[in-house]
């Protein structure tokens, strides 16, 4: 479109659009809401000074070798011994057995609703599972107490040797399972709607059934978030305190493939900190420093498993949407 | 086409569909039986799945309610800690966790909404700073509740705060563990807020304060309310940050302001489920149906407000 009128083509004259004042005022409020913002960012820096610091001192006085390698939790005791790979097996045992439970029922609950459920369905199913994801733990490590370890002495096979005593690391790690179905359900319902319709109804279109469009179709579709799903889990089930607390005895295995034995009680990183950090341990001494050393692992392991997570999450939002 | 005005040929028309329509379904249904056998075995194991979470939340559920059933009365919440289970229940602990909460919400609601609004507002949602908060709630929001009691310990409790075992300290504890959902709800809900109603504040003049605080807030307020009850709801139930917090022990007072010591409700139920006596493990369960019964409440109340007030643009 080509115009000779000179007025159209002349250059506009400026208007100054800046406000007329500083506007000190503005940036004060700006300022303020700025510092709300880095609250969180000052929460991470102080968590991870708070767990550094004694778990440097932690390292001064027991190698790290003989903490990490060492297979004799026995950090009370005289002589003392630092061997936190108890600990760890301990915790992948009851993250091994709640994922037994977690993965079938949280996958197969996001399936059912992203892909069979119809709309009435899903109101009602939906925030069902959400008040599963609000029951607070001391409430399932309660439950596993005093019904699911029972439950399992009554149900327990007698060739399969001694039955669960009143912890077991089986029954911590089922009500644990069932805290973290919400997680994997959610997420994973999240990472299924997100593929595009499509896809399913290409798959549909050329006569496949459902089973076969959700397992041939939507399921490798989703797969980044469905793994994420279970990372995030994974690292929940990990830092889950009170539930192995109640349920799960507090005695550290020397013996590591005893941690996986179903009927065994077995101490955890978290069952640890929660029973020797009570508020009167005193800062500086030995146990102070062995508590915020487990915590520092702790909190190292959930913070690699959350940053994957997130990463994989971001990755399928990237590609559907 | 309305029903009704059926015309010779429209009537010829929609049987020509109707029958187009039952062969391409008779065609495509003609599926292999192996696969339309597995199809009805993948919806019954589907089922299996999502009725064993809906049958672990009934028997949870139910246990505490028979368990607890004889000790659910007044008595329960107008008694306060005792060691003979008779004369013991929830007074001390129900009025700790109010406190505990009324702190919580102070502190939460300024910097949840502040922190919200700035990287709404204010920070540009891909600047380096917005991204690098975002990242770190994101990694918050799943930190182990325990490590917050450490860090309460450690920084809250001892120096350099050194507030010692009281209410404050695990309300700052809690509020810094919750901040990271309001932060979420919130950012969503001034999200939901259209360009256009800022575009029109601005427009005529107002300073983007003013746009924020008289046109997006209102707008988002029901959202943030939402938020703000489901992370206490969260704040509520968590134990395992109150335990380094000296909240263990028994106390054989009522908690009477921001800076006395102090129980609370889920601690008090650990407490009680801890010990090896029958009677105790009944007020346990008690106090679990009490706390069941105030969570869902609050969470119905939110999704209520959500419903309710919820703006549609």
């Amino acid at each position: 479109m080509a115009t000779s009128d000179p007025a159209l083509s002349a250059e506009p004259a400026e208007i100054d659009l800046s406000p007329s004042s500083r506007r000190l005022g503005e940036l004060l409020i700006k300022g303020i809401l700025g510092l709300a913002a880095l609250v969180s960012l000052l929460t991470t820096v102080g968590i991870v000074a708070s767990l550094l610091l004694p778990a440097l001192e932690f390292f001064a006085e027991v190698k790290p070798w003989e903490f990490f390698t060492g297979t004799n939790w026995a950090p009370l005791f005289e002589p003392a011994s630092f061997g936190v790979v108890p600990l760890i097996v301990g915790t992948f045992s009851v993250t091994f057995w709640a994922l037994i439970v977690a993965i079938p029922a949280g996958l197969g609950t996001a399936i059912y609703l992203s892909e069979y459920a119809s709309p009435r369905v899903r109101r009602v199913v939906k925030p069902i599972i959400e008040i599963l994801a609000g029951i607070p733990t001391v409430a399932l490590g309660f439950f596993a107490l005093v019904f699911i370890t029972p439950a399992i002495q009554d149900i327990w096979p007698g060739f399969l040797g001694q039955s669960p005593g009143i912890f077991s690391v089986a029954a911590a790690g089922l009500a644990i399972g069932l805290m973290i179905v919400p997680i994997i359900a959610s997420v994973s319902e999240d990472a299924m709607s997100a593929v595009p319709g499509g896809l399913r109804e290409g798959a549909y279109a050329l006569g496949a059934t459902r089973a076969r469009v959700a397992t041939k179709v939507v399921f490798p579709a989703a797969l980044s978030g469905i793994v994420a799903s279970i990372i995030l889990a994974v690292s929940r089930a990990i830092g889950e305190t009170m539930i192995v607390l109640l349920a799960a005895g507090n005695t550290p295995n020397s013996d590591l493939l005893q941690n996986f034995n179903p009927v065994e009680s077995i101490q955890a990183m978290t069952s640890f900190i929660g029973s020797v950090a009570t508020g009167d341990i005193g800062t500086g001494t030995i146990t102070y420093k062995t508590v915020f050393a487990v915590a520092a692992l702790l909190f190292l392991m959930t913070l690699l498993m959350n940053l994957l997570s997130i990463r994989l999450v971001r990755r399928y939002r990237e590609v559907y949407e | 086409m309305a029903r009704g005005d059926y015309s010779p040929s429209t009537a010829r028309a929609t049987i020509g569909v109707a029958g187009a329509r039952g062969v391409t379904r008779e065609m495509l249904s003609d599926q292999p039986r192996g696969d339309v056998i597995r199809n009805t075995v993948f919806a019954a194991i589907l089922l299996l799945a999502v009725s064993l979470a809906l049958v672990g939340l009934g028997l949870l559920i139910a246990d505490n309610l028979i368990d607890g059933w004889s000790r659910l009365n007044l008595d329960l919440i107008t008694q306060g800690t005792s060691s003979l289970p008779a004369n013991a229940g929830l007074r001390s602990a129900l009025i700790g966790t109010l406190w505990i909460m009324a702190f919580v919400v102070l502190f939460i609601v300024p910097i949840g909404i502040g922190a919200a609004v700035f990287l709404e507002e204010y920070a540009g949602r891909d600047s380096r700073f917005a991204r690098a908060v975002e990242l770190n709630i994101q990694n918050l929001a799943a930190v182990p509740s325990i490590i917050y009691g450490l860090l309460g310990l450690a920084f809250v409790a001892r120096a350099p705060l050194n507030l010692g075992f009281v209410v404050l300290t695990a309300s700052i504890t809690l509020a810094l563990l919750v901040l990271p959902i309001v932060i979420l709800v919130a950012r969503e809900a001034i999200r939901a807020v259209p360009p256009s109603i800022r575009e029109g504040s601005l427009a005529l003049g107002a300073t983007q304060w003013q746009t924020v605080r008289h046109q997006v807030l209102p707008a988002a307020i029901p959202g943030i309310a939402t938020g703000v009850i489901l992370a206490l709801s969260r704040a509520i139930g968590e134990t395992a940050p109150l335990i380094p917090l000296g909240a263990a022990t028994f106390i054989t007072f009522d908690p009477s302001g921001p800076l006395s010591g102090y129980t609370a409700l889920p601690l008090q139920i650990f407490d009680w489920a801890k010990q090896p006596s029958d009677e105790f493990r009944v007020l346990a369960a008690a106090g679990i149906i009490v706390m069941l019964a105030l969570l869902i409440s609050m969470n119905a109340f939110a999704i209520w407000l959500r419903n309710h007030y919820e703006q549609r643009w």
